[in-house]
Formats: structure tokens, C-alpha cells, sequence
């Protein structure tokens, strides 16, 4: 399990950077409305963070929702704990809290 | 699967709860009031609906289940505004 080398690059990918999002397509081309959805509120947010593509290999999304215990994309994680899916952001994004969890997690970075 | 299904097995699985579900062509979103909510994350609540659709889920019967949980006091205070 451990040498699994897409449980190794996701668990890379939430090392290495504050804010991840695993979507459908890239930050420049996503192929999935939920995924632009997410997309768009980290960019309105105005803070770095990474998109992972989970569309190049079906396997990436399958070991992805065994981390996390999540079905759908995307998945958004901050200082690598799991936030939540698009209606959860979008949510969040609504009554302030996510500037809030965006702002402690760049704080303390 | 038809909306009033997902309502259904929702409604069932937490007794008491009113599930307002719409959608079609395997893309739906539902609307969920539920005492069950209480006391719980968002996630948590989230993961209470998702675990009862797995099987669609994963086969892509369900695509995309777009969620908005709430407690019976947190609709009360919605209707309010």
C-alpha cells in the first residue's frame, strides 16, 4: 500500500501545497461544472492553490475517496485535511468561514 | 433513478426528515431538513446521504448529488429571512 506510487503522489500533492483541489480537467480547463464551481471560489479567494487533475487515470479518483471517504469530485483539502465537496465550499465560501479557513491555514504556513 | 426515489430512501433511512429532491439524467440535487443533522459537521451530514447511494454512486447511476443539509432550527431560522 504503502509503495502504491498514486497513494504516494497524493499524499505528495497534500505535502507539498496548502490548498489542494482534485478536479475534473486543470485550473485553466476544468471539464466538470462542479469542478469550475470550486475552482472559481479558491480564485476569488485570492490565495495559491493547486489543482490535481483526477481525469488522466481512473485510479487516481478510487485510491483519492479511499483517503478521504468522500464519493464525489472535486475534493478540496486544506493543509491536507479534507474540507469538503463543492456544495460544502460553495457553502462555506457564502458565510465567510472558508476566507476565514483560508486565511489561518496561509497564517500559520 | 427518479428523484422520488433518492427522496424516499433518504426519508426512510433517517426517520422524520423531509427530502426535497430534483434532477434528472443522473445529476440531481437535494434539499434535505433532518434532526439526525444536529450536533454534526457539514461532512459528517454529507457522508449520513452520500453512504446511502454508494452503490449508484460509484456505478454512476448517480453522477452528481449536490447536497444542502439542515437541522429542523436552521430551516426555521432560513424562512425567517
Amino acid at each position: 500500500m504503502a509503495d502504491d506510487p498514486i497513494l504516494t503522489s497524493i499524499k505528495k500533492a497534500l505535502e507539498d501545497n496548502t490548498i489542494v483541489l482534485f478536479c475534473k480537467g486543470t485550473k485553466e480547463e476544468p471539464r466538470c461544472g462542479f469542478s469550475a464551481r470550486t475552482i472559481q471560489v479558491f480564485k476569488e479567494m485570492g490565495k495559491p492553490f493547486e489543482v490535481v487533475d483526477v481525469l488522466p487515470d481512473p485510479r487516481i479518483r478510487q485510491v483519492l475517496s479511499g483517503v478521504s471517504n468522500w464519493p464525489t469530485i472535486p475534493q478540496v483539502f486544506i493543509k491536507g485535511q479534507f474540507i469538503g465537496g463543492c456544495d460544502i465550499v460553495t457553502e462555506m465560501a457564502q458565510d465567510g468561514e472558508l476566507k476565514k479557513v483560508v486565511d489561518e491555514a496561509y497564517s500559520k504556513a | 433513478m427518479e428523484p422520488i426515489e433518492i427522496a424516499r430512501r433518504i426519508e426512510k433511512a433517517l426517520p422524520g426528515a423531509v427530502a426535497d429532491v430534483k434532477g434528472a439524467d443522473n445529476h440531481y440535487s437535494a434539499r434535505i431538513v433532518s434532526e439526525r443533522f444536529a450536533g454534526k459537521t457539514r461532512i459528517e451530514q454529507h457522508r449520513m446521504i452520500y453512504d446511502l447511494f454508494r452503490e449508484e454512486m460509484a456505478s454512476q447511476e448517480i453522477h452528481a448529488l449536490a447536497l444542502k443539509t439542515l437541522t429542523p432550527a436552521q430551516a426555521a431560522d432560513e424562512s425567517n429571512r
